[in-house]
């Protein structure tokens, strides 16, 4: 059984009791457990099943690379599905659940799988769910969506109830692992006087050193990283980070840390984790390197572990595993296993070396201690079902006849080390297979290359391939100061620490175990935990033809979901390589994605969700709105009113209520988010004429023109009115939205074409509310308020005037988007919500109401007025709209003039505007198509036009449409057909798009 | 006229800084040549500031030059005196080629300060805020979150800000958030 | 991410201040050009592994718009320049060869 050591434990607080539950049992573990190392001391091998078999599995690793203790953290808003148990720190009241099984972790019916297993190969989906094609909706798509998904998302009424936050970092060193050399090479870079930040993904500083022994400068390892640490921590040019993880490297020095801060602590206040993004000079990865385990049957029962997670555990946690353990490996480095385990107390039965020739100085250091030490000896199969039970031993050259068989109830298995290399390749950088320790390792004339065209990231350590303490140690001391210096350091040398540790002889590689295992023993070796890919689902890719890499991993899910084959990989493509009899390094390596493990959603998100998710635009009168029943509407990032809804009226009722009292009486609208450009200088007349369509430079001061822009593709793209100001100045007029848009507009031809013009732009939107007063009563009710005449003799249809209304400072433009009486007046926002205050009041005897976007919008259909964006969508020229008018025939140029003389836009059989009336008086649906004669070449019904407005028109009391229709204008009269989406088919009648007042009386009184 | 109000109305909010919005400021867009000598002396009688180097603010009370970019500056004037000293300003400018318009009330002036101002500021704009980096007087454009917004630093280590009057709320939410408490970073 | 510097107000500015104006240096065709000019000017575009020139915007900055002249193939940036030319000035070309020489870029070189 695992259980808690009576001493041992670097890393916890036998003074601190912490209470926790698993699977709402509950147990306890000591102040600076992780959930694994606690889960362990309360005999809890077992932490959860796999993906695909739903196989019985345990912890196998320590650390970040764990594929099989992944749990559910929480619950209700704070619950989170494959989180790793290695690297969840324990907290008083932590609540964590196993995955992948019904009913429960001990008894599963999906387990069932396992003994399907020989059903479900390689490519199993691939292969069963092709045929036949009316099965995929119905009958396939539910059974993969049912067994597809790693964990349980959390419950859909739910919401994080928790922050999250981003901050910029500009070091000019980013160091990413706090290790021995993560630390040193911080040392060395900071001594050279850059500024430095180093990140640790664990919630202490070290890394695995002072585990594996050996000492540096005469002491113990400990003593040193506490010194290094005080040091680091008092100079003033250095940064550290805990619990931070460096996720991911990117173009120009670009970093994502992930800052995990009140995970371990989760009644603190503050954000739960930051999202740190780091622009540095030069990165350094000291990354550390992951053990890989072995390929052997039953590699996957609990309490088969790598080596070096079993020595973290008694060393850093005093928990053991297991009482009777086995040791197998490929080289001297788990000696230091069975060496702690044994020093611990704890019996280790044998150590099996695959090398003929057995370990060096290390095998004779656990000889002494009474191992027995088998060399040229292999696992054949390990045996149990929750827990091993037994080893079957054979020789490691054959196919794993003539066992010999030991009774255990821990397996520590060590098949080499692999430099942790993500970070590096995440921009670019490449590798090379180091043959000696049978790794991938960064290549240093092959590193990602920053903005100036050099190397900007450099691995240190054993990162770097140099695994022993001593390398590690001026490893990282050299490329610590030489990484300083690339970002503007000046140089020192400072002395590397001198790291001793005992003498090793050479790994030798063990892709299988036994090396010609039989088919039997493969189809249970298993390679990826975490999506149970065993050697015969590799080899089978193989025969079946997946020979990249890339592809073999699709095939056979090889190193995807949470730990994207942090154990699998190398094992992987090393068995693939040798099915295909290729060398390891011509097959190569997957991608490297990032992140190096799974960030939150939250993180990435930042600050942005609830009332900031997006900035939403306010209007000076917006709380007044709110306060009068706005229903709102979002416009860009503006919200504005789309009808002012009565206590117990609906929203439809309160448009129709709206759209009345406007052509009966008086209507307020705030048309505040209108654009409003100032376009000024001796150039400015010709660059409008440039602009606009129409002729800009000849309308006179005092006077308003509606202008239409279009793209130099010749579409339109906003409209509006312009206003001449002065001899020099225009002031003009976008949509809502349109202001930054077209502002950016403007800059670019003027900055990029014709950056010789003297003309200045100057957005001015919101310097101003501006208010439409709208109706019959218009008139009347500003001349209650009093001020500047505003007569139709002193200000005339399409004129402007400066003056004063009720004593407010205001621009009134008598312009009109409704066909009424109306006046636009702009006053200074500041002044906004007392000018409307003042309306409203001023408006009772004439019958006010204010007027939503609806409204607005039924109004100008009513009137044949286009919208841009409803008429509009990009592809419209002002030709098909009808809006001839508007285009200037005396300029030479404008944005969109030659464009408009290409071939297809002349085309006669281009769609054109029309009225549309439905025979019944129903509303046509928006957006729908109308049908003509025949089919096209996909056997469809030919489309012959579209609606792009239609409303009910109170007015008028019927439905009212626009529309797009090929040879739309010549064929008024004729009724053309809508199928709609409800299955039925609207017929309406096309006409004349002015409904209302045809010949424009009413606005011009 | 009735009494003007800002975008937030004075709001004010409190955590690891202080966020308050700071009511109306009187405010200019000069768009023009920046060696134009008529064009500085317009700017820097209507201030009593000199003209800003790149990306630098000159200020003292409510009245300065900030640097927008090479064509144009920002000039701050009481609020009071904005049409006044635009008049003024205009009246200086003369024939020659220039814009100068009032934008006072399309704007929101906030303030951040307190010990941990640069934080709060290097959490929502990707910008370098160190000490050695960002000094009073510098002026930066940039993004605040989502939205463009305008920032310098005050003597006392506070930040003033400019934003557009109709995110003004946002911006407010967005300092407030990223100034709750417990969120303190070391990093500065 | 990117990080270009803005000749106009000196910002190393990463990529959420800038806006992509895509390739820069085309000149513009108007009324009077024949068809095939014009759907040139309009549509053709280069699309080269190596040297590139582009229009940038500095957005959520000082709004102004440059050219940056990098590689599509290592994100090298050679330089930026101002917007208003209709050519590479000789130091960005200078600073090119001498880091690719015997390039090309449509008439440059």
């Amino acid at each position: 059984m695992s259980n808690r050591l009576s001493k041992l434990g670097r890393l916890i607080d036998r003074t601190k009791q912490v209470t926790f539950s698993f699977n709402g049992t509950t147990m306890r573990g000591f102040a600076g457990d992780t959930l694994a190392s606690a889960l362990l001391a309360n005999d809890q091998m077992m932490m959860g099943r796999s993906f695909k078999y739903h196989r019985p599995r345990g912890v196998v690793a320590s650390g970040a690379e764990e594929p099989n203790a992944l749990v559910g953290l929480g619950e209700g808003s704070t619950f989170e599905p494959n989180q790793r148990a290695t690297t969840t720190e324990l907290f008083d009241g932590l609540k964590a659940q196993s995955q992948n099984h019904w009913p429960n972790l001990d008894f599963d019916i999906g387990a069932v799988n396992t003994h399907l297993a020989r059903f479900l190969p390689a490519g199993f989906y691939y292969k069963m769910f092709i045929h036949p094609q009316p099965f995929w909706k119905h009958v396939y798509e539910p059974f993969i969506r049912k067994s597809a998904g790693l964990g349980k998302a959390p419950e859909t009424e739910t919401r994080d109830a928790d922050t999250y936050e981003h901050f910029y970092a500009f070091p000019d060193v980013l160091i990413i692992g706090g290790g021995v050399a993560g630390l040193q090479a911080a040392k060395a870079a900071a001594l050279t006087g850059v500024k430095v930040l180093l990140v640790e993904q664990t919630g202490h500083w070290g890394g695995r050193a002072p585990v594996d022994g050996g000492t540096i400068d005469n002491g113990p390892v400990d003593k040193f990283v506490e010194q290094i640490v005080a040091e680091l921590q008092a100079m003033e040019n250095v940064a550290m980070r805990l619990r931070c993880m460096g996720a991911g490297i990117y173009d120009h020095g670009y970093a994502l840390g992930y800052e995990r801060l009140t995970d371990h602590a989760p009644h603190a206040a503050g954000p739960r984790h930051r999202l740190w993004r780091i622009r540095a000079k030069q990165i350094m990865t000291a990354t550390g390197a992951i053990e890989r385990p072995l390929s052997f049957a039953g590699n996957d029962v609990p309490g088969v572990m790598l080596a070096s997670a079993m020595r973290d555990y008694v060393v850093n946690w005093g928990v053991t595993p297991g009482e009777r353990v086995v040791v197998a490996t490929n080289n001297d480095d788990a000696y230091r296993t069975a060496i702690t385990l044994k020093n611990a107390g704890i019996d280790v039965l044998r150590i099996l070396d695959a090398r003929a020739s057995g370990g060096g100085a290390l095998a004779d250091e656990a000889r002494a201690l009474g191992i027995r030490v088998d060399p040229g000896k292999a696992i054949a199969k390990v045996s149990g079902g929750k827990r091993v039970k037994k080893v079957s031993i054979c020789n490691q050259e054959g196919i794993g006849g003539a066992r010999d068989e030991v009774t255990c109830d821990a397996v520590a298995m060590s098949g080499g080390w692999s430099p942790v290399v993500h970070l590096w390749s995440h921009c670019g950088g490449k590798l090379i297979w180091d043959e000696a320790q049978a790794h991938f390792r960064p290549d240093p004339d092959r590193p990602p290359l920053g903005a100036d065209g050099a190397g900007f990231v450099s691995a240190a350590g054993s990162a770097n391939g140099a695994l022993a303490l001593g390398e590690v140690l001026s490893d990282a001391n050299a490329v610590g100061l030489s990484a300083a210096k690339a970002a503007g350091g000046k140089a020192k040398r400072p002395k590397a620490p001198v790291g001793e540790s005992t003498a090793e002889t050479p790994m030798e590689p063990v892709w299988l175990m036994p090396a010609n295992a039989d088919t039997p023993l493969r189809m249970k070796s298993w390679l990826d935990f975490q999506n149970d890919v065993k050697v015969s689902d590799v080899q089978l890719a193989a025969r079946e033809g997946y020979e990249s890499v890339e592809h073999t991993k699709r095939y056979t899910t090889l190193g995807m979901a949470t730990d994207q084959g942090k154990l699998s990989n190398i094992n992987g493509l090393a068995i693939l390589a040798d099915s295909l009899n290729a060398e390891i390094p011509q097959v190569g390596t997957t991608t490297f994605r990032p992140p190096y493990t799974p960030i939150s959603m939250g993180a990435i998100g930042g600050e942005a969700r609830g009332e900031v998710f997006q900035p939403i635009r306010r209007t000076p009168m917006h709380d007044w709105h709110d306060r009068n029943g706005a229903d709102w509407e979002p416009v860009g990032h503006w919200r504005r009113t789309y009808a002012y809804v009565r206590p117990g009226e609906t929203v439809e009722a309160a448009v129709n209520r709206e759209v009345k009292n406007t052509r009966e009486n008086l209507g307020l609208l705030d048309a505040s988010t209108l654009g409003k450009l100032i376009v000024k200088g001796p150039d400015a007349g010709r660059f409008l004429d440039m602009m606009y369509t129409n002729m800009m430079s000849t309308l006179k001061p005092g006077k308003c023109r509606y202008g239409l822009m279009c793209s130099e593709n010749g579409f339109l793209i906003d409209d509006g009115v312009v206003a001449r100001i002065n001899e020099d100045t225009w002031l003009c007029h976008t949509t809502t939205g349109g202001a930054e848009r077209i502002h950016g507009h403007m800059e670019e031809w003027l900055q990029t074409e014709w950056w010789d013009w003297k003309v200045y732009v100057a957005n001015v939107t919101e310097q101003y509310a501006q208010v439409a007063v709208v109706g019959p009563n218009a008139r009347k009710v500003l001349e209650k308020l009093g001020g500047m005449d505003v007569s139709k003799e002193a200000l005339p249809f399409m004129e402007w005037r400066d003056g004063q209304i009720g004593g407010f400072d205001c621009r009134a433009y008598r312009i009109s988007f409704s066909g009424e009486l109306s006046y636009e007046i702009a006053i200074p926002a500041s002044q906004g919500q007392a000018f409307w205050d003042a309306l409203m009041e001023a408006g009772k005897e004439f019958g006010v109401m204010p007027y939503g976007t609806e409204c607005l919008h039924i109004l100008r259909a009513e009137k044949g007025f286009i919208m841009i964006g409803d008429e509009t969508d990009g592809t419209v020229i002002p030709q098909d709209l009808g809006l001839h008018w508007a285009l200037s025939k005396k300029k030479e140029d404008f944005l969109g003039k030659r464009a408009q003389q290409r071939s297809h836009m002349a085309d006669p059989d281009r769609w054109k505007l029309v009225g549309l009336e439905t025979v019944d008086g129903s509303v046509l649906p928006d957006g729908a198509y109308a049908v003509g004669e025949g089919t096209n070449a996909n056997g469809q019904r030919n489309m012959i036009g579209r609606v792009t407005s239609t409303y009910y028109s109170a007015n008028l009391g019927r439905g009212i449409a626009m529309g797009l229709v090929k040879h739309g204008p010549d064929r008024m009269g004729e009724v053309i057909e809508f199928p709609g989406t409800d299955g039925k088919s609207y017929k309406a009648k096309i006409v004349d798009p002015v409904f209302y007042d045809k010949d424009g009386e009413k606005q011009n009184v | 006229m009735s009494e003007p109000i800002s975008a937030l109305n004075g709001a004010r909010a409190e955590g690891i800084a202080i966020i308050e919005e700071l009511g109306l400021q009187g405010m200019i867009t000069l768009r023009g040549d920046q060696g134009d000598k008529g064009l500085a002396k317009a700017a820097t009688s209507a201030t009593g500031q000199k003209m800003p180097g790149q990306r630098r603010a000159n200020l003292a009370d409510d009245s300065g030059l900030c640097w927008m970019s090479p064509d144009e500056l920002l000039v701050l004037v009481p609020y009071a005196e904005v049409e006044a000293k635009l008049a003024e300003m205009v009246k200086a400018l003369g024939p020659s080629h220039a814009l100068a318009v009032n934008v006072s009330d399309a704007r929101a002036v906030l303030r951040v300060s307190g010990d941990h101002a640069r934080e709060v500021m290097a959490k929502l704009a990707p910008v370098d805020l160190s000490a050695e980096a960002f000094e009073p007087g510098d002026f930066r454009r940039t993004r605040l979150a989502q939205v463009a917004a305008a920032f310098w630093m005050e003597e006392d280590g506070s930040f003033r800000i400019i934003c557009f009057r109709s995110v003004a709320e946002y911006v407010f939410n967005l300092l407030k958030i990223a100034a709750q408490p417990g969120s303190e970073v070391g990093a500065f | 991410m990117l990080i270009l510097h803005c000749p106009y107000c000196g910002v190393d500015a990463e990529e959420t201040e800038l806006h992509a104006g895509g390739e820069a240096h085309v000149k513009r065709f108007g009324p009077g050009s024949d068809d095939d000019q014009f759907h040139d000017y309009l549509f053709m575009r280069e699309n080269p592994r190596g040297v590139h020139f582009e229009r940038w915007q500095h957005a959520n900055g000082c709004g102004k718009w440059f050219h940056a002249a990098r590689c599509t193939a290592t994100l090298e940036v050679f330089g930026t320049y101002p917007a208003q030319t209709t050519e590479p000035p000789q130091e960005i070309c200078d600073a090119i060869t001498a880091k690719r020489p015997g390039w090309t870029w449509r008439e440059f070189s």
